[in-house]
């Protein structure tokens, strides 16, 4: 074959179909231009921030939690390095083999660690948070595809169930719950680290950018809490509950001159480092959250209200008569008739007829003024969180048996955290301390309630309460005077006051120079009786007695004289 | 001597056609080194690769297109024997069946039929060139859809459509009529819906895709998400060589063979894309010019058919990467990474230069 110049063979193609391929080609190229345009010049900061979105990162650095200290510094509440096991649903590969080895060190389930994965929304789940480093070494050890550890922080609570209401708890995220954890989060929590970075799509960071925040780590915060006060009113408080059979109770014990709170315990308790089956029962913190009809434990208050109105003296002699007085159609009942007693001994037999007389001697107003300058009827403003107010009605509306019953503690509703502050106005010179769960350096002013005079009066009617005579002998403590009141208050169930007893008692010693005041609170106790003499008084005497002796207290009785052999005292029995 | 020698060897390269591929692998190594992220094993894969495609257009810009008349048909043939034998028993990987082993070769036959089919249609109506009756456009068209059929069962539907369209270019050059042509388009129009259901699952996804990508955006969408998220953060200027964050941190799949484009975009902007559109648009419109100077019927539809397959290739590839076609395996004509197709591209430009080269020589 040879090649010619044939122009036969020069086949021109047809116009239309040239044209038409030109077009064609034209048209293919101007859609490519025209979509490059759109998507660079029209839609390119949409484009460009989308692309940022998908590799830049602001990742978090949990900030190390400062520890929380009792008053002489021993830790209560610390974090430890812990390690969170979160896996890529979209990548993990788990053989068999290696789930068996999870499933052992995370202490899981076979089929609760596949449910995780394979169920739920999203790529990211966790496995398992704050196990210890080890078991987060061992699980990167396994080398399984998608799965990975974030390093965090574990709370961890030396002292267990003795401090769990005063301390609370933290959530998995490191931010306080409940108690001191949370009332204390700004200080303790600090501030979590933010950083730009640059990952790829496995989530490995490539690129540090930019640190955006600092990360700050928490602070220490020292409370008032004394833990061994604390260990000997806890343990205290478990043995009352348990061989009163009660339902629960609560114990504090507060420095009179400062207002801090030295020890709180709460029964039922939790251990706040294994939270899983806890109740909610378990979690309140009775001494701060309950309020209760204080009965007799009110008393005080009444008569420190008359005598600093100068109503009546210590020597005033009241008539109690048979122990019954009729208001209107009620009745006020006193447990054992007492005839003719001065105002002292209204507070050591505990006499809700002679309390009623003397409160319908003076206007419902300086009755109310006095509940209220001691702080009920609001909250003790602790700090913590669920405080109580109680209830104090407005004084206008008393009837006159209001005003008779509210004397003696009835109609009136207060938690323990604030009767024990109310108290302080009698351990001093009558100020009220603010209540303090933080160490305070120096003691605060506190506000005048009462006069000075008026203080030292009510605090001798309350050393008599614990002497033979009175309502609580069993509250001495040998080797210290003690002062203090029994209260035993009906409780009110549907309405109407029923047979079960919130038993209590407030006391403080020395009382020539008060160091401790002690308020114990025992709710429903069904065996071994139920008065607060004979109930909440033993508990007083053991802890403040221990308590003096860890302290270092020294004696203001040495000899004794008013230390009287405890046998069952015969005048216990009090009404409320 | 020696001298001599090599300008023998050159003469037949076509100055512009090389300038134009030279230039485009050289942005392809650049695109590459950036795209493997700084990978240079694969720089180097990729460059012999190239000199043994430079060495095959060599070989067929020597040959002259008579002798390629010649082969074309029994090459067809051989290809298609290979093709029936994929299908009975090829090697299956990644759920399709595209290689076939005979003894110790490996090979991809649909990549024969790439040029072989083309050529053998060229030669077919040189064969009939004395009046072209509709039987021949028919028995034409039979010489292109068994292959097609074949290589889209496989199931490999960008090489498929590759080779149709060079087909299709062939029928439509050598004249097929303006009705035939007109009842063509209508009926495949009309054959739309039943090519639907013909398609598997993952085909018909792509194209739905196409549609609404953010349907799924990590699974079938996510492809075409990620490669218009790359390209459009580039912007005008590009984020510049190296630069692209996208492609870089492994977002984007396939980022050095058919998504190539994309790394290119995002770091070269679009001023960047229409540099190496220019570049190919005239590496086309030489292959057309060349086509339309030829000196046979055989020449002119093969070289035409060369040309406009490599416009196919350059549309499809950047138009699926911008997002407005679906997803198909076509690489980028000489920059995506690969040996096969740049090698079977370069023969095809090879026999271009020797069509220009032997336009008017006569054999005394």
């Amino acid at each position: 074959m040879k090649y010619q110049a044939n122009t036969a063979l020069h086949l021109r193609l047809e116009g239309w179909r040239a044209r038409l391929l030109l077009v064609l080609l034209l048209a293919g190229f101007v859609a490519l231009v025209g979509r490059a345009v759109f998507l660079q010049g029209v839609h390119y900061d949409f484009l460009q921030h989308k692309g940022d979105e998908r590799y830049s990162r602001v990742i978090e650095s949990t900030a190390y939690r400062g520890v929380v200290r009792d008053r002489n510094g021993d830790p209560l509440a610390l974090s430890l390095p812990a390690v969170s096991i979160w896996a890529s649903r979209d990548d993990a590969e788990l053989s068999p083999g290696a789930l068996d080895r999870l499933a052992s060190l995370l202490h899981m389930d076979r089929t609760d660690i596949t449910h995780r994965l394979n169920q739920g929304a999203g790529n990211f789940v966790y496995l398992k948070r704050q196990v210890s480093p080890e078991v987060g070494r061992e699980v990167a050890a396994l080398k399984v595809p998608g799965l990975y550890t974030e390093k965090g922080f574990r709370r961890s609570y030396p002292k267990g169930e003795m401090m769990a209401h005063l301390l609370g708890f933290t959530d998995a995220n490191d931010r306080g719950q409940e108690g001191a954890e949370l009332a204390f989060q700004s200080t303790l929590g600090g501030v979590a680290g933010a950083r730009r970075v640059i990952k790829d799509r496995a989530g490995a960071v490539i690129e540090d950018v930019e640190s955006i925040r600092e990360q700050r780590p928490g602070q220490d915060v020292r409370l008032s809490v004394d833990s061994r006060l604390q260990h000997l009113a806890w343990r205290e408080l478990r043995a009352t509950v348990a061989r009163h059979h009660a339902k629960a109770g609560a114990v504090m014990v507060l420095d009179p001159n400062t207002g801090e709170v030295l020890a709180m315990a709460n029964y039922p308790d939790y251990d706040p480092n294994a939270r899983d089956h806890v109740t909610p029962a378990q979690l309140r913190n009775r001494s701060l959250a309950d309020t209760y009809e204080p009965g007799s434990t009110l008393k005080p208050f009444t008569i420190a209200a008359a005598l600093e109105t100068h109503r009546v003296t210590p020597a005033t002699v009241i008539q109690t008569g048979n122990g019954t007085m009729n208001i209107g159609p009620a009745v006020v009942h006193d447990s054992h008739p007492a005839g003719a007693i001065t105002v002292a001994q209204v507070i050591q037999k505990s006499s809700n007829v002679g309390a009623a007389r003397i409160a319908l001697g003076m206007p419902a107003e300086t009755m109310w003024n006095m509940f209220t300058d001691v702080g009920f009827g609001q909250q003790p403003k602790s700090g913590f969180s669920g405080e109580a107010g109680g209830r104090v009605r407005p004084y206008r509306t008393w009837r006159p048996i209001e005003q008779a019953t509210m004397s003696y503690g009835n109609g009136i509703s207060v938690s323990l955290a604030q009767l024990a502050r109310a108290y302080t106005i009698f351990a001093g010179d009558g100020t009220l301390k603010p209540l303090s769960l933080v160490r305070v350096e120096s003691p605060p002013a506190g506000r005048p309630v009462i006069s000075a005079q008026t203080a030292a009066q009510v605090r001798d009617m309350l050393e008599l309460v614990v002497k033979p005579e009175g309502t609580a002998p069993l509250a001495q403590v040998r080797g210290f005077r003690v002062a203090g009141k029994t209260g035993t208050a009906h409780k009110p169930e549907h309405g109407h006051y029923s047979n079960r007893y919130i038993s209590s008692f407030v006391g403080f010693a020395p009382a020539t120079r008060p160091r401790l005041l002690i308020a114990v609170m025992i709710d429903d106790p069904t065996v071994g009786g139920y008065y607060g003499g004979l109930v909440a008084a033993p508990l007083f005497s053991t802890l403040m007695g221990a308590a003096l002796q860890v302290l270092g207290v020294t004696p203001d009785d040495p000899a004794s004289e008013n230390f009287a052999t405890p046998v069952v005292p015969a005048n216990a029995a009090e009404e409320t | 001597m020696i001298k001599r020698w090599l300008l023998r060897v050159i003469a037949p390269l076509d100055p512009t056609l090389t300038g134009l591929i030279l230039a485009l692998m050289l942005l392809g190594l650049v695109v590459l080194y950036s795209a493997s992220g700084r990978d240079l094993m694969t720089l180097a894969g990729q460059s012999r690769s190239m000199v043994l495609a430079l060495v095959c257009m060599c070989v067929m810009a020597h040959l002259p297109p008579h002798q390629l008349m010649r082969w074309a048909g029994p090459v067809y043939v051989l290809g298609l024997v290979l093709l029936v034998g994929v299908a009975l028993g090829g090697e299956v990987s990644h759920g399709a069946r595209r290689w076939l082993h005979l003894g110790p070769l490996r090979i991809q036959p649909s990549e024969l039929m790439k040029l072989a089919l083309p050529l053998a249609l060229a030669a077919w109506f040189q064969h009939r060139e004395q009046g072209l009756g509709l039987r021949d456009f028919a028995v034409g068209l039979m010489l292109f859809i068994v292959p097609v059929g074949l290589i889209a069962r496989q199931p490999d539907l960008g090489t498929a459509l590759l080779i149709a369209s060079s087909g299709c270019y062939v029928l439509f050059l050598a004249g097929l009529s303006w009705r035939v042509l007109g009842i063509a388009i209508v009926g495949f129009g009309a054959s739309l819906p039943l090519v639907w259901t013909f398609l598997h699952d993952y085909q018909r996804q792509r194209v739905l895709t196409l549609i609404d990508p953010s349907q799924d955006p990590l699974g079938a969408g996510y492809h075409i998400i990620q490669s218009t998220i790359a390209v459009g953060s580039g912007g005008v200027m590009g984020k510049g060589w190296l630069g692209g964050t996208q492609t870089h941190l492994d977002f984007l799949p396939e980022r050095t063979t058919d998504f190539i484009f994309a790394v290119f975009g995002e770091e070269f902007g679009l001023f960047g894309e229409l540099v190496l559109l220019v570049l190919l648009v005239s590496l086309i419109l030489r292959g057309m010019d060349i086509a339309s100077q030829a000196s046979s019927i055989f020449n002119r539809l093969a070289a035409g058919a060369i040309s406009l397959t490599l416009f196919t290739y350059t549309f499809v590839n950047m138009g699926m990467v911008a997002g407005i076609l679906p997803v198909v395996g076509v690489p980028l004509p000489f920059v995506s990474y690969g040996g096969t197709s740049l090698i079977t591209l370069m023969l095809g430009q090879g026999i271009l230069m020797s069509i220009r080269h032997h336009r008017t020589l006569v054999k005394r």
